[in-house]
């Protein structure tokens, strides 16, 4: 089941109570990632290494729910599937501080950031990450009070049951607060607004067929199937 | 018809203009109201922001041997938004910020791999967008990034929404944008090299547009640095003159 323009439903037991419909994610936020692109960072067309956080932006038409099915577009043999730690903003966060940032997140969540493969970080067009239902969320909102750290959380996926990514947000180059501080400095997230923190690489690849879980200590499991746009 | 959306007497009203002036509006319940007492807010419930990089030509035509083949496509996020006669601010310490006159296009009907030839059927109407950018932070990973496109207040939408049917041919409409009274940009939709059938057509093949998602169809040459204190003014055919103030860090509390 798709979640249509403008509704968007998955448990959320604290305030704000409801998601946005807003998701921003990070990319090359995880020390893997970046250090897959290795000496590639540094030569055209990038030139150097990111100096402020790369961001994305999910649009409403991605947003999907748990146990939605993810089509695979003709030419396209398989999908990437970033599993993320996702901040729900609680209150409207405008230039908050590192210290004090994780005072405006109401809680977490599992962030699936599916995407056509591609290997280009400089100009990538949209139809990559913008498609209808890229963007699995859930299982629900994990008040900010029920994790004790979340610089600390382990994440896993399984694909049809196995074991085929680890990763763990104490990886991040910008831990939860801090990106929400840098972020904040020049857009201001609203109540409900999700920031997704950024993946690992290599991200799992799935085709059609195939069940992808993602797992993240203490906010449960997303899971979701994949299959052939025409199947 | 062209309506707007503003803020009045602790309620959000949809406005007309008032027969006869330009300094008056009507709200929706009748009453008549100076425009200089309104907030003037974007002019429809804005779902998702989609812009256009690079997509004219009328200035250099041989790029048109270069002829991209898919549109330069961003997103940006409502946070950006922002209404007629609103304060843009310029960071201090950034040497060139500037604006972007763009033909906003707002879908009406939800739009699902829709053809060229019936992609306007699904436009519920127009208004003018200013697009600021600033230069300064642009860097070469997921162009143009957000600081650079995606900045608090940094989208000006308005002052109308023009409904489709009032606006004969969308792909001919003169765009000019005047810093302080002087013009600083002139172009026409017409050349855009992505026309707004194509963009539909292409967008609607990958996403679902639903209606209140925006097309900004891009700009023309002709953007230079505005600094505190400049009045910027984009202009289109038909579809107004949209308002906006360059200001300082100070007038933001930094």
């Amino acid at each position: 089941m798709l979640a249509d323009a403008g509704w968007f439903s998955i448990a959320c037991d604290v305030a704000p109570f409801r998601l946005s419909g807003t998701v921003y994610g990070a990319l090359l936020n995880h020390r893997s990632a970046l250090a897959a692109l290795g000496d590639a960072a540094s030569l055209p067309p990038y030139n150097a290494a990111p100096v402020a956080p790369v961001l994305y932006l999910k649009p409403r038409n991605t947003l999907a729910l748990p146990d939605s099915v993810v089509r695979i577009p003709p030419g396209s043999p398989e999908l990437e599937v970033g599993a993320c730690l996702g901040l729900v903003i609680g209150r409207t966060a405008c230039r908050v501080s590192a210290p004090r940032a994780l005072e405006y997140v109401a809680g977490y969540l599992i962030v699936a950031d599916v995407s056509i493969p591609h290997s280009s970080y400089h100009r990538p067009s949209i139809r990559f990450k913008a498609r209808d239902g890229y963007c699995p969320l859930g299982p629900a909102v994990t008040a900010r009070a029920a994790v004790a750290d979340p610089d600390a959380l382990s994440i896993r996926a399984y694909l049809d049951g196995a074991l085929v990514h680890t990763a763990n947000t104490a990886d991040l180059i910008r831990p939860a607060a801090r990106l929400l501080a840098d972020v904040s400095e020049f857009m201001t997230l609203a109540p409900g607004d999700v920031l997704a923190l950024g993946a690992a690489a290599p991200a799992p690849r799935v085709r059609s067929g195939q069940t992808l879980r993602i797992e993240i200590e203490g906010l449960g499991s997303l899971s979701n199937r994949f299959l052939d746009a025409d199947a | 018809m062209m309506r707007a959306r503003v803020a009045f007497a602790g309620a959000i009203h949809e406005a007309t203009p008032a027969a006869g002036t330009p300094e008056r509006l009507q709200l929706a319940d009748g009453r008549i109201v100076a425009a200089a007492d309104v907030v003037w807010l974007p002019p429809v419930d804005v779902g998702t922001v989609i812009a256009l990089g690079l997509n004219y030509a009328d200035h250099a035509k041989e790029l048109a041997m270069k002829r991209q083949e898919e549109p330069l496509v961003f997103l940006k996020g409502p946070g950006t938004l922002l209404g007629h006669r609103g304060l843009t601010r310029r960071p201090a310490g950034v040497k060139f910020m500037h604006y972007e006159c763009e033909l906003a296009v707002i879908i009406g009907r939800t739009a699902k791999r829709v053809p060229r030839a019936a992609a306007l059927e699904h436009v519920a109407g127009y208004c003018i967008a200013n697009d600021y950018a600033i230069r300064d932070y642009l860097e070469n990973w997921y162009r143009p990034n957000l600081r650079v496109k995606n900045r608090d207040g940094a989208t000006v939408l308005g002052p109308w929404l023009v409904d489709a049917a009032d606006v004969a041919d969308p792909g001919n409409l003169g765009l000019r944008t005047f810093v302080n009274d002087q013009l600083t940009q002139a172009g026409n939709t017409r050349d855009l090299i992505f026309d707004i059938p194509y963009l539909i057509e292409y967008l609607s093949g990958f996403m679902t547009l639903s209606p209140g998602d925006v097309i900004l169809t891009g700009t023309p040459e002709g953007v230079v640095n505005v600094m505190p204190g400049d009045v910027v003014v984009c202009e289109i055919d038909g579809l107004g003159r949209l308002f906006n103030t360059i200001a300082a860090d100070d007038a933001f509390g930094r």
